[in-house]
């Protein structure tokens, strides 16, 4: 199918997000991409600024999508290109670098500027604005209000809104005196009421901003800068510069132009479509839908993904019902969140409120039949994921209101993490739950940094990071990463995985057994015990000493334990290939056993579901087939399609080299899982470039490697190694990466994390390449290895531990 | 109480446990390698996980279903939101498993 061309004009944090979303949902195959944005950067996150500008973050912190992102996901960014029209006849957006890009799907994420008061005397005589007047919207203004506070004594501030009390606080970082200069009777009148405000009023002052109310600016002074400023009460304020934060107003004129339906912004369906042409979107803050225009993120990112949805076709029928908002003030030094109405509607409405004014804590909630329907907290905003959690949903409130308001008698904390239901909105910037946070620390990130990464929980703007780092730690149960324990191999031997490798060979260490008493002063670890038998295994093949208890329940028994403590048996089936006698005994066993499912597995071989602790010798006798090591951290299977035999497509021998493949790999302990694939011809029918080792058959007798590929809890096309001319070469090279990998992956990482942490590049030098000299011991100590295999299930049939096999010994008195 | 002497120590492999059903009720009882004995309920509080599969070091217990940790010698959870039930254990001199059970 040929690709449609999908161009988008902003790339601000809406435009960056939908398209982040559209290649989330496979639009990268769908569309050719190209983006436009006026700022000659990559995407960062504008919330941050204010980080910026404060000092308390870097420029480098905040990029959210540098540049390589664009080239990596094959999307054209014209970087600091200014699109200027809209052909909507032609499908044609013309830019001010004199060119034009066609498209059959539009994106407007044009954002929003700075709001200019109309006051005298801002604009020199060229038109631009005076020297030292300045707006705060862009990495640029930042960098210029910068540039230009360095030595200067005294900065005004226009507007006392989120945006100017962050921008004061943030200007006191340069050594400036700061006043803010707000209009309205009292600060921040959006998300506050009088009493919150004259409260936040006097917290800024105490930290030395001051601040002017009712205090209109209708004249700046200064000839090529500006020095000071005249108020509407006849005040004077003298100045070195000015900060103007007095609102936003929508970039709609491109909309206009092109003859958009257009009232305070672009007015777009509830498929963030323009309501005027079905093949432009719109989204971010300026989309007009149902009447509310936002200047907010979190609206935008869920906008994002219903556009996503709808213009991928992943979901035709998304829809956007519009946002609920919450707001925290990003000023060191105060507490702030607020969120829905400030004031009760009408007389039912009920009032809970707290007032502390000495030290500045004010707690209001607004509550409509028994739900909340606005809530200010200044001073102390510990209540607040509860409360923006049971304003989001409408949730009824607990009749104890106090209890909104406190946390009583308790250091209640912990209990409130623990008591948090799964799906409570942690991060409102980026719509993260517990749950998703729960799950990525069991999916084995373990370090707040990797989980946010991960989930961008606490990427917007950083206010929960404190909440989201204490779900981490309650999820990995106290054992979050950051600690050293991280860089060991298990988490019960204070030793990384070389250090430990090299500890048990120095000291002749062959069970687990004796790695506790040599390494770890005798304390027995059990989370510890199958890493450190997979461990074992893999440096002593068959001299190593295997004890039962060190394995997990899988691999003590040999098979899959199931929900209900039956097991699973999964006999070897080497390329998928099986024959009726085979069939005929499979057959017989689940009869005469009674075995409750027989399935055909996604690794192409037939599972027994349901096997009885008991039978499992008795199954395994019968069924005289090696075991197929379904259950272990080790070689699993390796797929084949029918190559060369039988295809009419086939340039390679898949089946017979699967097969030779599982011989020499069966039952090898790894760090976590191994699965391959071999393919006759790249139409690649048994996914062998998803494996963790896949082999494909191209033209002329060759084969081409993937490892670590992925198509489980992650997707990850492998990366290619290299093309080889034989079937001996790709187990040449197989050995060679799967030792590798043996000796220097940290246990339970896949493949696809193991090779993306390492590096493509670097495994090709030593594999390949062997830049160190090691490849041919690579080779050796895996054959070793795999001379050592002995099948487990006749082993244990022959010899089974002490009452193995007994489910529950019965006791006669 | 009532005394149940129910094995030999040598009915378990040193660092597992195994399922006694004394009239009518199961334990799991554990042989831990530093050579205690320990007995408690034989299914997991979490969803009936078969506590006596379980990986066992020192005197902490994983469940093989969804890794909850107790505590073998008190039943205390380490992991996990609820507590096992567990019963005096010890070895007589013949070295055999002798289990305290309320009558
Ligand atoms: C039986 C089977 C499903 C089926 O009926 O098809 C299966 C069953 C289980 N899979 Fe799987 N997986 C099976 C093929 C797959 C495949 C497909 C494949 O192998 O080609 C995948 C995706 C490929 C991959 O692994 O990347 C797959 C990705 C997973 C994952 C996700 C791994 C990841 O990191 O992405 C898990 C969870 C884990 O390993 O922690 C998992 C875990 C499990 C476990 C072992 C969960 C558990 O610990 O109990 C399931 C055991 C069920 C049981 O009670 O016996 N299974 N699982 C398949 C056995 C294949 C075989 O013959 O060996
Ligand atoms: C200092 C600061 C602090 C903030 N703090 C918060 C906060 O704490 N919480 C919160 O929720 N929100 C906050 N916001 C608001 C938030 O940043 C915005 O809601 C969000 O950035 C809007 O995203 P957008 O993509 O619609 O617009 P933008 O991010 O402004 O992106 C629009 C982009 O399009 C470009 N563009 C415009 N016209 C064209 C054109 N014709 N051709 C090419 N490119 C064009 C613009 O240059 C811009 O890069 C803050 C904003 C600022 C400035
Ligand atoms: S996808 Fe795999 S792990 Fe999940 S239920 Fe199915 S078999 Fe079990
Ligand atoms: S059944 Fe024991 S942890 Fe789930």
């Amino acid at each position: 199918m040929k690709k449609q061309n999908l161009v988008v004009i902003g790339n601000g944090m809406a435009g960056a997000r939908a398209v982040e979303e559209i290649l989330a949902r496979g639009g990268g195959d769908r569309f050719q991409i190209s983006m436009y944005g006026d700022e000659p950067y990559g995407n960062y996150n504008r919330i941050l600024l204010s980080n910026v500008l404060n000092g308390s973050q870097e420029e480098s912190e905040i990029f959210l999508n540098p540049l390589a992102w664009y080239r990596e996901n094959n999307i054209t960014l014209h970087a600091g290109v200014r699109a200027e029209t809209i052909l909507r006849k032609t499908r044609v957006v013309l830019s001010d670098d004199g060119n034009g890009e066609p498209y059959d799907k539009l994106i407007i994420a044009t954002g929003s500027s700075s709001f200019i008061p109309p006051i005298e005397g801002l604009y020199a005589s060229d038109g631009a604005y005076k020297q030292g007047l300045f707006v705060f919207r862009s990495l640029d203004d930042c960098r210029e209000i910068a540039a230009y506070a360095q030595g200067r004594g005294r900065a005004l501030v226009i507007g006392g809104g989120l945006l100017g009390l962050e921008a004061a606080r943030g200007l006191q970082n340069f050594g400036l005196e700061v006043e803010v200069v707000h209009r309205a009777p009292h600060l921040m009148n959006q998300q506050l009421d009088a009493q919150a405000g004259a409260i936040l009023k006097t917290t800024m002052e105490k930290m030395n901003v001051r601040v002017h109310l009712k205090a209109n600016a209708i004249r700046a002074l200064g000839a090529e800068h500006v020095d000071g400023l005249v108020l509407e009460d006849g005040r004077t304020l003298a100045c070195d510069l000015i900060v103007v934060a007095a609102g936003i107003r929508p970039n709609i004129e491109l909309g206009k132009r092109s003859g958009l339906a257009v009232e305070r912004a672009i007015v777009v369906d509830n498929q963030l479509r323009s309501i005027s042409d079905p093949n432009i979107y719109v989204v971010g803050e300026c989309a007009q839908h149902r009447g509310a225009v936002y200047g907010l993120v979190a609206p935008l990112w869920e906008q994002a993904k219903v556009l996503a949805d709808h213009i991928t076709g992943a979901n035709p029928n998304a829809a956007y019902n519009g946002s609920k908002v919450a707001t925290k003030l990003k000023v060191m030094g105060v507490e702030m969140a607020s969120m829905g109405v400030s004031e009760p509607q009408d007389e039912n409405d009920e009032i809970v409120q707290f007032t502390e004014p000495k030290k500045g804590t004010y707690k209001k909630l607004i509550i409509r039949d028994g739900r909340l329907i606005g809530a200010i907290l200044l001073g102390d905003i510990s209540k607040s994921a509860y409360l923006t959690q049971a304003f989001d949903r409408e949730a009824p409130l607990p009749d104890d209101r106090i209890a909104l308001l406190f946390d009583i008698g308790a250091p209640a904390k912990q209990v409130t993490v623990e008591d948090m239901p799964a799906d409570t909105q942690i991060c409102n910037c980026n719509g993260v739950s517990k749950g998703a946070l729960v799950a990525c620390v069991k999916g084995g990130k373990r370090s707040p940094k990797a989980v946010m990464e991960a989930t961008r929980a606490g990427m917007g703007c950083g206010s929960c990071k404190k909440l989201v780092g204490e779900v981490i730690e309650w999820a990995c149960g106290g054992a979050v990463e950051d600690d050293p324990s991280v860089h060991y191999y298990v988490p019960g031997v204070p030793l990384t995985k070389p250090e430990l490798i090299k500890a048990c060979r120095e000291r002749n260490l062959r069970s687990v057994s004796q790695v506790f008493q040599a390494l770890a002063e005798g304390k027995e670890d059990p989370a510890s015990k199958p890493g450190l038998a997979s461990l074992l295994a893999t440096i002593w093949a068959g001299e190593y000493e295997a004890e039962s208890d060190a394995r997990f329940i899988n691999e003590r028994i040999h098979a899959n334990i199931q929900k209900d403590a039956t097991f699973s048996v999964v006999p070897q089936m080497p390329g998928g290939v099986t024959n009726p006698a085979q069939l005929r005994r499979i057959a017989d066993v689940a009869e005469k056993y009674r075995v409750p499912m027989v399935k055909l597995t996604g690794g192409q071989r037939i599972d027994l579901l349901g096997v009885k602790k008991e039978d499992l010798p008795n199954v395994w006798r019968d069924l005289d087939m090696p075991s197929g090591h379904a259950y272990g951290k080790s070689y699993r299977t390796c797929k084949s399609c029918v190559g060369t035999e039988f295809c009419r497509f086939g340039v390679g021998d898949s089946t017979s080299l699967a097969i030779r493949i599982e011989d020499f790999m069966k039952g090898l302990d790894s760090p976590h899982k191994m699965k391959m694939a071999t393919a006759g011809c790249p139409r690649n029918c048994s996914e062998a470039m998803v494996k963790d080792f896949g082999a494909v058959a191209v033209e002329g007798g060759r084969w081409e490697i993937y490892i670590g590929g992925a198509a489980g809890a992650h997707v990850r096309k492998g990366d290619l190694l290299c093309t080889v001319a034989s079937e001996d070469e790709v187990l040449k090279y197989m050995s060679r990466f799967v030792q590798y990998y043996r000796e220097n992956a940290k246990y339970l990482e896949r493949t696809y994390g193991f090779v993306e942490r390492v590096g493509i590049a670097k495994i090709r030098e030593v594999v390949v390449d062997d830049s160190e000299g090691i490849a041919e011991r690579l080779e050796k100590d895996l054959a070793r290895s795999s001379a050592a295999y002995r099948d487990p299930w006749k082993d244990l049939v022959n010899a089974p531990g002490p009452n193995q096999f007994h489910s529950v010994l019965t006791v006669i008195q | 109480m009532s005394e149940v002497t129910i094995a030999p120590l040598s009915a378990i492999p040193p660092g597992e446990g195994r399922n006694f059903e004394i009239a009518g009720r199961r334990l799991a009882v554990f042989h831990t390698r530093c050579g205690n004995v320990y007995a408690t309920q034989a299914e997991c509080p979490h969803k009936q996980g078969p506590l006596a599969d379980g990986l066992v070091g020192g005197c902490v217990l994983i469940c093989p279903l969804h890794s909850w940790k107790f505590d073998l010698a008190n039943g205390q959870p380490l992991l996990g939101d609820c507590r096992i039930e567990t019963y005096p254990a010890r070895l007589n001199d013949r070295q055999q498993i002798v289990v305290s059970l309320p009558s």
